[in-house]
């Protein structure tokens, strides 16, 4: 079914019912529920979501990055069968950066404004490895040619508001991989850049993850985005994953209504003059913990139980699960 | 008064520059952005036209000018037969009541202390209506939005959801009783399936109400699908012109074919492995001389770096593109 995958494959990252919870005096949020997924050596796992979904609140725990006095987290995430979530901050500090990455969506807010790329790039690699200034230096240049930056000799010292917004971009990765991280986890890289640049870092992405055997986590809410980048797709819906499996599986033959319904109501190049097949409604609301199907208020076929049970994984196959009550009635 | 075959909305030579910084006397003055340059086109009755284009290209712009949020620098905007702000002409506050527009941020647009009611009966009130009358025609335009106006029109915005809020703006703009409505980039900021709910009530009133839509987007699948000619800028300027079917079949221009080509295959088996064009677009206060698409154009020759090409007819009915080799 999935050729890519073998029973030996070694995975390097494992998430286990992680459950991630907001909570202050005013209100709380329940924004990931039960996320279990894990990645393999070399592979690139999209995580496809509209706004509140929860993908880019699972991908920060990853890193322990959410404000900890406000979050309460459970479950397991394990990086090379070592626990992130009870690790002591020391050493945590050398694995951010150093086994796994990040690059966000705006590449102009996360750069430091009055450093050059340069430096922040070479304060990295000095911190991680303890290397001279001229050993930081040509590997940051190296980095800068790897992303296919144009003469990265000048581009070294410019400031981040010197570049464009796709250079920039590509500044980031080359940051992102400057400790040769062994996991990316990539928060909506390309969304705030245009169709012409956004398919260039997304090919630059790939070429990357072949050419260093990188695994990679893409957050996205774009379809089109997901598609191209992706081997595997993990849908999430209301703080949960509803489907997942091989890329051209879920796409061609999805098991979850709202997988579906996304597919359906997203406009192709041959929708035109056809009535769109909208999910009527909108997404839940996150701040009771879900004790029925999250969907269920949207969902055509939902029945009296899917509004009042909580539905299980259904496997279906090799790494191909979906989260439906009614899976294979609806269809 | 305009004939049956003109254009309702008829734009000749539009500019914008945008001062960057103040100028001081005697030193050479800051440089201009320039946002839009030498833009002609036209809208016919009940048309969609779709503006399309990287950001920073001018569509916003364009419609802010059209709706004289902005003053332009030059250039006409005829309406119906009037020239906008001109003697004869029509006046911005009767332009408002025939021209409208939806913007991307459903939230930062509606006062957040006002109620819905409120901010619908807005428009009207201030252009003479009594308040009593107003409040009726935002029940009206509530219902036509699809939102049950019993239980929302007393609510403030931010009790609303994303897709309600645009809902909101639309009956906004329709309370005005517009015959254009401009929608920069209005479902943009939607989550997929909700963008779908929208786009088929845009559908619905326009054929409903016989409404003339502006649709200006940078998504090309959508453009597509509410479209029925399609504009295609660059740097402040048209470089294409044509319908639906032209210029997404048949791109006259190297730029149009680079960005249909950029666009996620949303096909598994079809996933692209080469980049179309490669490069970031220019830098709008100091733009490429000749023209302005020749730094990332695959078919670059000596006579595109320094001759701006003008949008003219392809063999192909009205079909426009600015390109040399076209």
């Amino acid at each position: 079914m999935n050729k890519n995958s073998t029973i030996s494959d070694p995975k390097v990252l494992t998430v286990k019912d992680l459950s991630v919870k907001f909570v202050t005096p005013d209100y709380s949020v329940h924004a990931v529920n039960n996320v279990s997924f894990d990645l393999k050596r070399g592979e690139v796992l999209s995580l496809l979501g509209e706004s509140g979904s929860g993908k880019s609140v699972t991908l920060s725990a990853i890193q322990r990055l959410l404000p900890e006095h406000i979050t309460s987290v459970a479950g397991s995430i394990k990086i090379n069968e070592e626990e992130i979530l009870t690790m002591p901050s020391k050493r945590l500090n050398r694995l951010r950066g150093g086994q796994i990455a990040m690059i966000f969506q705006e590449p102009a807010t996360s750069f430091d404004p009055v450093f050059t790329v340069g430096q922040q790039i070479t304060e990295g690699i000095r911190h991680h490895t303890g290397c001279s200034k001229g050993a930081a230096n040509k590997r940051a240049l190296e980095l800068l040619d790897l992303v296919r930056i144009p003469s990265p000799k000048d581009r070294i010292n410019n400031y981040p508001f010197e570049m464009s917004g796709g250079m920039r971009q590509r500044a980031m990765i080359a940051l992102a991989l400057s400790c040769d991280p062994m996991i990316l986890l990539a928060d909506e890289p390309t969304t705030a850049l245009d169709a012409t640049v956004q398919i260039q870092i997304l090919l630059l992405l790939k070429d990357i993850q072949k050419e260093l055997g990188l695994s990679i986590i893409f957050v996205t809410h774009d379809i089109g985005v997901s598609i191209e980048i992706g081997d595997r797709i993990a849908v999430m819906y209301g703080g949960q994953i509803v489907e997942t499996g091989n890329l051209s599986d879920v796409i061609n033959d999805a098991k979850h209504p709202y997988t579906k319904g996304l597919l359906s109501s997203t406009i192709h190049a041959n929708s035109s003059g056809k009535r769109l097949h909208a999910i009527p409604g909108s997404p839940p609301n996150l701040s009771n913990a879900p004790r029925n199907c999250s969907f269920s208020e949207r969902c055509e076929f939902a029945n009296e139980t899917c509004k009042n049970t909580m539905p299980d994984n259904v496997k279906l196959g090799v790494e191909r699960y979906s989260r439906c009550l009614r899976i294979g009635v609806w269809e | 008064m305009a004939k049956i075959d003109e254009s309702f909305v008829k734009v000749r030579n539009l500019k914008k520059y945008f001062q960057t910084g103040t100028a001081i006397p005697f030193l050479k003055s800051p440089p201009a952005v320039k946002a839009v340059e030498n833009v002609s086109f036209d809208v016919f009755k009940g048309e969609t036209l779709g503006v399309v284009g990287e950001s920073g290209c001018g569509k916003s712009t364009v419609a802010r000018l059209l709706i004289q949020l902005i003053k332009p620098d030059a250039g006409e905007i005829i309406i119906d037969g009037l020239a906008v702000e001109k003697r004869g002409g029509i006046s911005t506050r009767d332009l408002r009541h025939r021209m409208q527009m939806v913007f991307q941020d459903s939230y930062a647009t509606l006062n957040p202390r006002m109620p819905i009611e409120e901010s619908i009966a807005f428009g009207p009130i201030s252009n003479g209506k009594k308040p009593s009358e107003a409040m009726l025609k935002s029940k009206h335009v509530m219902d036509q939005v699809g939102l049950d106006p019993n239980i929302y029109l007393h609510r403030y915005p931010h009790e609303l959801s994303g897709g309600q809020r645009q809902r909101v703006n639309i009956a906004r703009a329709l309370a005005m009783g517009p015959e254009v409505i401009i929608l920069d980039e209005a479902v943009s900021a939607l989550d997929k399936s909700v963008e779908a709910q929208v786009l088929n009530l845009l559908t619905d009133l326009k054929s409903d109400l016989k409404l003339t839509y502006i649709f200006i987007s940078h998504d090309l699948n959508v453009v597509k699908y509410i479209s029925d000619k399609v504009m295609v800028m660059y740097l402040g300027e048209v470089v294409e012109y044509g319908t639906v079917e032209e210029v997404y079949n048949t791109p006259k221009h190297p730029y149009t074919e680079a960005l249909l080509a950029s666009q996620p295959s949303m096909d598994p088996s079809r996933k692209l492995d080469t980049v179309p064009i490669t490069g970031d677009p220019p830098n709008p206060i100091n733009p490429p001389s000749g023209c302005k698409f020749h730094t990332r154009c695959p078919k670059v020759t000596d006579m595109c770096r320094t001759v701006n090409p003008n949008l003219q007819s392809t063999n192909v009915g009205n079909h426009l593109s600015a390109c040399h080799l076209a």
